[in-house]
């Protein structure tokens, strides 16, 4: 018998033999294992696959020392996906090619239907039906908690609520502290060069008071509240959910409701106002600062001449937008992270609507305040 | 000095968790071949040595060496090689939630980069059908699916690309006896059909007696036994006098004890 042909990697070897009669023999060695292979997978496939239209050729497995499954797939799609006519293997080997044998055809691919562009908005429009009551029958079960705990004062969740007002409130000063500061500054900066052209210097007052107070001041904190606070809010239920402390809840019989998002609307109801008056003040400020550089305009005068020409109800308007736009925040953030199912997947996507939604809420009732006092404050 | 025989070698490993010691001084070999199993009551720190094994974790001191290379401090490429020859089966299967059943299996096979899309799905329809899922249920999520069909999808996961040494966390826990036995002879086939070095970490004396060669005890921060069950028995330690000799214990092993 002379080796005609010899194909050769580092670890698998084959050759091509005739033998006295005649007969084409191809005789495989080594190993033919996923780890063995390597990158030369391709290669010996291609090689393997050249025998294919031999149909006498007589394969020759026994002398291989390492098989896995990837060798089985590889040689089995060199032969044509089935079994030669002469093959001789170990007797270890046969269970694997028997099971080839036996594999099922893969599952069939779910087909894209050509009416996809309309049933993908059809379930947007669901889904944003579905939220909405969602957030419906949310704040109605709030309300009823909120009666229930006006006859049961002992079952208010104090600790929740005094540990949601830190979280959402004291530990958001210092942010809104930075970005309030620094539009103060910058709006101080730009008006003022435009008021120095008409030598109205003194309007400055006017222009950084009212959209500070009525309009910045509470848009700043109420966003940056709602990147903040909202995204941990539904990260948290989210997750609460994915480790099934959420269906400990229920079956402990204590409402999630009651126990998770109540505390969690009622400190950021509380909280917000408060971050919003800090967020003004500092933008204040920020723009006093400038105009006393700018301008010239003394921190004493801006101080006393500020009352006059901002009326207190901007500051009544600008609080209570606060408060309903933190409510609005932290009811979204619980609605979006209730719903969050157990991979995690869906708890990177509720998180991002979750965030999204509560930003767009917040600017839309801005504007239907805009809308409902214009002219409450202004003269 | 690294053992040729030996796959996976631990060497004088201390673990400290800022003032609480885990594990004291533990050395260990697991040979070629062989199915070690780690016996140890909670908290003596089973999945933390096995953390350690697989490099998540360091050691406070000493080394762990996995194919005769240190596990840590190796440049990412040689890292990677021993990695591809390691499977894990964790606890709770960590399957990717965000992948069908299908793309968990077929992950590892695309990471490697040498495997077309075609040999891939003849490979993940193999790996299916060892562990006995149906192919319909290739497509499904890992929400979708009950925790015993979790285990054994993540157990074709980690024989996803033929691994020399396999590790098991808990391979039986939070299964019902039927499936417990079920996954049991299917390690045992497994093992039958390819050369497996097994770690495997358990509770379960009877997955414990079925499938380990050898036992190692972890007590009291030491390992206090090592060896053949019918030698570790013999040990006179109040753990596993207790563990393999109690109601259980007599039940499984059989006669615990020759005194």
């Amino acid at each position: 018998m002379e080796p005609e042909n010899k194909g050769s990697t580092s670890s698998i070897v084959w050759r091509h033999i005739t033998d006295a009669d005649g007969m084409h023999h191809l005789v495989l060695s080594g190993s033919l294992t996923l780890a063995a292979l390597g990158q030369r997978l391709q290669l010996v496939l291609n090689d393997l696959s050249a025998f294919k239209n031999e149909r006498d050729l007589r394969w020759d497995l026994t002398q291989l020392t390492q098989l896995d499954d990837a060798g089985v797939v590889l040689i089995w799609r060199a032969w044509g996906e089935h079994r030669p006519k002469y093959l001789q293997l170990q007797p270890d080997h046969e269970r694997f090619f028997s099971r080839m044998e036996k594999m099922p055809p893969p599952a069939p691919q779910v087909r894209r239907s050509w009416l996809w562009p309309i049933t993908v908005q059809g379930k947007a429009a669901f889904l944003l039906w579905e939220h909405f009551i969602g957030l419906l029958t949310l704040s109605g079960q709030l309300s009823l908690d909120i009666k229930y705990l006006a006859s049961h004062p002992a079952r208010i969740p104090w600790r929740e609520i005094s540990a949601n007002l830190y979280r959402t409130g004291a530990q958001a000063l210092g942010i809104t502290a930075l970005v309030g500061f620094l539009i103060g500054i910058v709006l101080s900066y730009l008006s003022s060069r435009q008021l120095q052209t008409y030598g109205a210097d003194v309007f400055i007052i006017n222009i950084l008071g009212i959209s500070i107070v009525r309009e910045l001041g509470p848009m700043l904190a109420a966003i940056l509240v709602a990147g903040r606070s909202g995204s941990s809010m539904t990260a948290q239920l989210g997750v609460m959910r994915v480790t099934e402390e959420l269906d400990a809840l229920t079956v402990m019989g204590i409402p999630h409701s009651l126990r998770l998002v109540l505390p969690k609307v009622m400190a950021l109801g509380i909280a917000m106002p408060l971050v919003v008056l800090w967020t003004s003040a500092v933008a204040l400020l920020g723009g006093m600062v400038i105009s006393e550089i700018q301008l010239g305009l003394s921190y004493q005068f801006f101080l006393s001449k500020l009352p006059d020409s901002v009326p207190i109800a901007n500051l009544w308007l600008g609080l209570g937008k606060g408060m309903v736009c933190g409510m609005a925040i932290s009811l979204i953030s619980c609605q979006f992270g209730l719903r969050i199912k157990s991979n995690t997947e869906s708890l990177g996507d509720g998180t991002t609507n979750s965030v999204v939604t509560a930003i767009t809420v917040v600017i839309i009732i801005d504007a239907i305040f805009a809308v409902v006092f214009s002219n409450v404050g202004l003269r | 000095m690294a053992n040729a025989e030996c796959i996976v070698e631990v060497e004088g490993l201390y673990t400290r968790f800022g003032s609480h010691v885990v594990h004291e001084d533990i050395n260990l070999c697991v040979r070629r071949g062989e199915v070690l199993g780690l016996v140890g009551g909670s908290g003596e720190g089973k999945t933390a040595l096995m953390r350690e094994m697989l490099g998540l974790d360091a050691p406070t001191q000493g080394t762990v060496r996995v194919f005769g290379e240190p596990v840590l401090g190796q440049d990412l490429k040689k890292q990677q090689r021993t990695r591809n020859r390691c499977g894990v089966l964790f606890q709770k299967g960590a399957l990717f939630s965000a992948l069908s059943v299908y793309d968990n299996i077929a992950l590892p096979m695309r990471e490697l980069r040498t495997l077309d899309e075609r040999m891939i799905r003849d490979l993940v329809m193999l790996k299916l059908k060892m562990v006995d899922i149906a192919p319909e249920h290739a497509t499904k999520m890992p929400a979708e699916l009950s925790g015993g069909m979790i285990k054994r999808i993540a157990l074709a996961r980690a024989m996803a690309l033929d691994p020399e040494l396999l590790f098991l966390d808990e391979p039986t826990a939070g299964l019902d006896p039927e499936l417990s036995e079920g996954f049991v002879k299917l390690i045992q086939t497994m093992r039958r059909e390819l050369t497996l070095t097994i770690v495997m970490a358990t509770h379960d004396l009877e997955t414990l007696v079925a499938l380990a060669d050898r036992i190692a005890v972890l007590a009291e921060r030491r390992m206090v036994a090592l060896g053949p069950l019918e030698e570790v028995i013999q040990t006179d330690h109040p753990f596993i006098v207790n563990y393999f000799c109690g109601e259980r214990g007599k039940r499984t092993v059989g006669n615990c004890r020759n005194s």
